[in-house]
């Protein structure tokens, strides 16, 4: 039996089983990692011993017949945007290559709390901002499906490992579409839910009002699985909704006939038509489920890229404030004064796309440009909400690609930064709006090398449950290998 | 420029200052504005910080409710309206102390706006208007001095960084340093009252700048402003404020212009010095705190405030002139702070004597305190003890002198009056068969002054009361001591 391409259920059922044990299924995960990792580099950094005590302990469960929580034995990944006490949190940037936080962000303690294993950290663009992984300010990762090409991201390292079986489910960030897209890119299923679903606490903050913390999975069940753990409220992150965990899982099985699907014109211009044709067949596999498949118009979207960028630079601009050499992080020897330590350590200690952001957010606020845009941004963003208000009034779910391209190849797009942002086109809408969005695989592209597509299915606030239902039906029903 | 002893007082009298103050004022939580670490002063350094008031990558700030109830009770007691919804905004500039980057504070939306204080200008009630009070989070410090290795490092506590302060933002209605002065001390005692600050300037948790210019006297129009910093101590704030407004005329006079700057108030050298304006054109880029929900006040929250709010000195005064009938100048000396209001009402409780406790706390109590430089709360004679000796005042058992020295000697010792009286046969002589005798042992002694007076010379009592006196070491009852030999000498 391979150990590493398991289900979060069959681990689960093989190990009340004795099939296996917990350490076991850390140990085969981890000499995988070995063997493949070289290739994918999904990693930046691994804890074994970490990953392996928690093992013994479901071990120990297990012999003294105790209740399994339910993620037991599931060895998981994270992206190092997330705080782990006592192991190197780089945020895949160079000023950060040395810290060690003092405490673990709050998804990480309850994935550890409901018996999963934390095998390690893994790689992602720097501080989240990116859309291929290649901004790391380590290595490039990537992706499992074509070596030469990226995995997507921010979240690419959580993406690759997940489609590799170097982990059976991940943690990643996503502020405009950082676990959508990659999930898409390497044919796995990323989830993003409503903004306040997850706690933030001990994620490092890229832009705070659009920040979120999701799984990525194999399956939509496995994603239900480690959502339903990581949700909820939490004291100690004032933005995280007071809202009930409904049982997400339980969810899935519910019936799917009937449902209003709208799929927004605006979503497909300047689509790859390989890309078009898969989302299609998916909808035709949608109806074909009993689903009412309908045309719908998202009249703010050309504006939602720009509205974007001006808010998460903004935010991003002040965030990233506290990486100055004087506390914690790299800091440049050999300044003579104060000024120049900041100015020495940022600019050494931070790559080309961080800095670029830092001075589009720091001019967007500055006194004389704030009206002009980050108040209009503003103003924009709640005219994309109004949107997405107004489709759920006539809609249940709404159908969109995830990317308007395949995986493309490494280093194609570096030297284009706007190319880049435009790869979050179907993404950064829900990110502003705060509701909640899935990507599934919807079937790879026609041609060679027959590359993963993702379809994006997004719900009104706080209706995870049934987004999940909706794209466990789909997978069930053969969507992810549409053809 | 003119030196500033160049500018005659015919000069100064044309111009006319224009000063607004901006006070912060540390609250009194026990825990910080944004996480649960202690706000103690004086521990040792980093020892009272977290993820949070480190910030750490990926902490969070969580409002303390405590701080907006204490912010809430400072902005009801200035009359300001409270905003039923507000909003943090993050203040963004690089300082080693400031370990996020930015510090989160209020700006378009603050907690409060539209107050006033009224403070007393000759003898009449003059209104400050408080144009605002908002919440923000302290920073931390920088420690230049004191390590063997000053001279090329700098230090950094961050005990004090996320402490909660309110800042208290006047309008531009004070006209003098003196009016300054007042409004600051009437600020201080008001949030004494209120238990929301210890207002501590030496240890920072009150804490002043001023908006400083000058006109001619008559125009309405505002000169050009400067900010003054420091001004860490009342004493400073007068002596600067009016360096500052001499400084200006001084620049006017010659026909120069006042540059808008910052300057910091020396108090070595009592005069203001610029800072190099390019270190300090801040460019704050305000913003919404996206980690904080907007802050919800409601009309429930306020008024359970407002039902917990001390009664506020003013009130505090026109009591004690009614219920006391205390003058106004003694009812203005006891509300003066709360604790000697306390402390009045307390011996008042135990021995009744308004007039005469008000008298002995002021006088005689007050002049110890500050001999010892002792405040009211730390004296070692508690109301109970004091309102003991004060029974004993009232009932002739000791005399106004005799009670002063003992109450010096319980001021020192800590000891009660009737331990110290009875200790040391301090009782009074109240018994007229002991004073008579006495009385005629020193005419027995002294025929040719008994002459004297008896041959009309009548002056002479006070002579021979100053001998009974002295000779019973002033225990005798001094009116009695007087009816006596008045009878004794004239048979």
């Amino acid at each position: 039996m391979d150990l590493t391409t398991l289900s979060i259920d069959a681990i689960h059922a093989g190990l009340l089983a004795r099939q296996f044990s917990a350490e076991e299924l850390v140990r085969a995960t981890l000499e995988r990692i070995e063997r493949e990792n070289k290739a994918i580099r999904a990693y930046l950094t691994l804890s074994p011993e970490r990953a392996l005590a928690q093992a013994l302990e479901i071990d120990r469960k297990v012999r003294a017949q105790e209740p399994l929580p339910p993620l037991a034995g599931v060895p998981v990944a994270v992206k190092d945007v997330l705080s782990t006490k006592g192991v190197r949190t780089t945020c895949a940037s160079r000023i950060l290559e040395r810290y060690i936080p003092p405490y673990d962000a709050t998804a990480v303690e309850r994935l550890e709390a409901a018996g999963a294993s934390i095998l390690g950290k893994t790689n992602c663009d720097e501080f989240a901002m990116g859309s291929s992984t290649e901004n790391s300010g380590f290595f490039p990762t990537h992706n499992p499906r074509d070596l030469t090409r990226v995995p997507g991201g921010s979240s690419g390292g959580s993406a690759a490992a997940v489609a590799a079986n170097l982990a059976a489910a991940a943690l990643g960030s996503d502020t405009g579409g950082s676990i959508r897209q990659p999930a898409a890119l390497t044919g796995v299923v990323g989830m993003m839910g409503t903004y306040g679903r997850v706690s933030r606490y001990g994620l490092v903050a890229f832009a705070s009002s659009l920040d979120h913390v999701g799984p990525f999975g194999r399956t939509v069940s496995d994603v239900a699985r480690v959502l339903g753990v990581i949700a909820g409220r939490d004291a100690r992150d004032s933005t995280s909704a007071d809202v009930p965990v409904p049982d997400y899982w339980v969810a899935l099985e519910a019936d799917v006939r009937g449902l209003k699907v709208g799929v927004p014109d605006e979503y497909f211009n300047g689509l790859s038509p390989e890309i078009g044709d898969n989302i299609q067949k998916g909808l035709d596999l949608m109806a074909r489920l009993g689903m009412k498949v309908e045309p719908i118009r998202m009249l703010h979207t050309d504006y939602a890229i720009a509205c974007y960028y001006i808010i998460c630079t903004a935010e991003a601009s002040s965030n990233l404030a506290r990486y100055d050499g004087v506390r914690y992080g790299f800091r440049e020897s050999g300044a003579d004064d104060l000024r120049e330590m900041y100015k020495k350590t940022r600019d050494h200690g931070f790559g080309a796309e961080v800095k670029r952001r830092i001075m589009l957010g720091t001019y967007v606020l500055s006194s004389g440009y704030y009206d002009a845009y980050y108040r209009k941004a503003q103003k924009v963003r709640a005219l994309i909400t109004r949107d997405f208000l107004e489709a759920f009034d006539k809609v249940d779910i709404l159908v969109t690609p995830t990317s308007p391209v395949p995986a493309f190849k490494l280093g194609e797009r570096m030297d284009d930064p706007l190319q880049m942002y435009l790869a979050d086109i179907y993404t950064v809408t829900a990110s502003l709006a705060g509701v909640p969005g899935i990507s599934v695989p919807c079937g790879v592209t026609r041609s060679s090398p027959h590359l993963p597509v993702g379809m994006q299915i997004l719900a009104k606030h706080f209706d995870e449950a049934r987004l999940l239902r909706v794209a466990h039906a789909f997978e069930r029903a053969g969507g992810f290998e549409v053809a | 420029m003119l030196s500033l002893t160049a500018i005659s007082p015919e000069v100064l009298a044309r111009y006319e200052a224009v000063i607004g103050l901006e006070v912060h004022v540390q609250l009194l939580t026990r825990s910080k504005i944004f996480c649960s670490c202690s706000t103690r002063f004086g521990d040792p350094p980093n020892s009272n910080t977290c993820p949070v008031c480190l910030g750490l990558p990926g902490a969070l700030p969580v409002l303390n409710r405590e701080a907006v109830t204490m912010a809430m009770k400072a902005a009801l007691a200035l009359n300001c309206a409270v905003h039923p919804r507000s909003r943090f905004a993050r203040k963004n500039y690089f300082y080693p102390d400031l370990p996020k980057g930015y510090q989160i504070s209020q700006y378009d939306e603050p907690l409060a706006s539209a107050g006033w204080l009224d403070i007393e200008v000759a003898g009449k009630a003059k209104r400050i208007g408080v144009t605002r009070v908002h919440l923000e989070e302290d920073a931390g410090k920088s420690l230049h001095e004191g390590f063997p290795d000053s001279d090329r490092k700098s230090y950094i506590d961050l005990n004090r960084s996320g402490v909660p302060l309110i800042e208290i933002v006047s309008e531009p209605d004070l006209r003098t340093p003196e009016e300054a002065y007042d409004y600051l001390t009437r600020l201080k005692t008001l949030m004494l009252y209120l238990e929301v600050s210890n207002c501590n300037m030496e240890e920072g948790s009150l804490r002043c700048d001023a908006n400083v210019s000058v006109r001619r006297a008559g125009r309405t129009a505002f000169g050009t402003k400067t900010e003054v910093k420091n001004l860490n101590s009342f004493k400073f704030l007068q002596k600067a404020l009016a360096h500052e407004i001499e400084r200006q005329i001084g620049v006017l006079e010659e026909g120069g212009e006042i540059l808008q700057e910052t300057r910091l108030w020396d108090s070595r050298e009592q005069r203001t010095y610029g800072m190099r304006s390019k270190e300090f054109a801040h460019d704050y880029r305000y913003f919404p705190e996206p980690d904080l929900l907007p802050l919800v006040i409601s009309e429930e929250w306020k008024e359970e405030v407002r039902r917990s709010m001390p009664e506020l000195p003013e009130a505090k005064r026109a009591r004690f002139v009614d219920q006391y009938g205390l003058g106004d100048y003694d009812a203005a000396q006891l509300t003066s702070s709360k604790a000697l209001a306390d402390y009045f009402e307390e011996a008042v409780r135990r021995a009744g004597e308004p007039k005469l406790s008000a008298n002995w706390i002021l006088s005689e109590l007050s002049h110890l305190l500050k001999e010892a430089g002792k405040e009211i709360a730390e004296s070692p004679v508690s109301p109970e003890r004091l309102a003991e000796l004060l029974a004993l005042v009232a009932k002739g058992t000791l005399s106004g002198k005799m009670g002063k020295d003992i109450l010096a000697e319980m001021f020192s010792t800590g000891r009660a009056a009737s331990e110290i009286v009875a200790g040391k046969g301090f009782e009074q002589i109240s018994d007229p068969e002991k004073i008579a005798a006495v009385g005629r042992e020193i005419m027995a002694a002294n025929p040719k002054q008994v002459e004297q007076y008896r041959g009309g010379k009548a002056a002479l009592l006070g002579w021979f009361v100053g001998q009974v006196m002295k000779a019973t070491g002033g225990r005798a009852n001094p009116q009695l001591v007087q009816e006596i030999l008045k009878k004794e000498l004239g048979s």
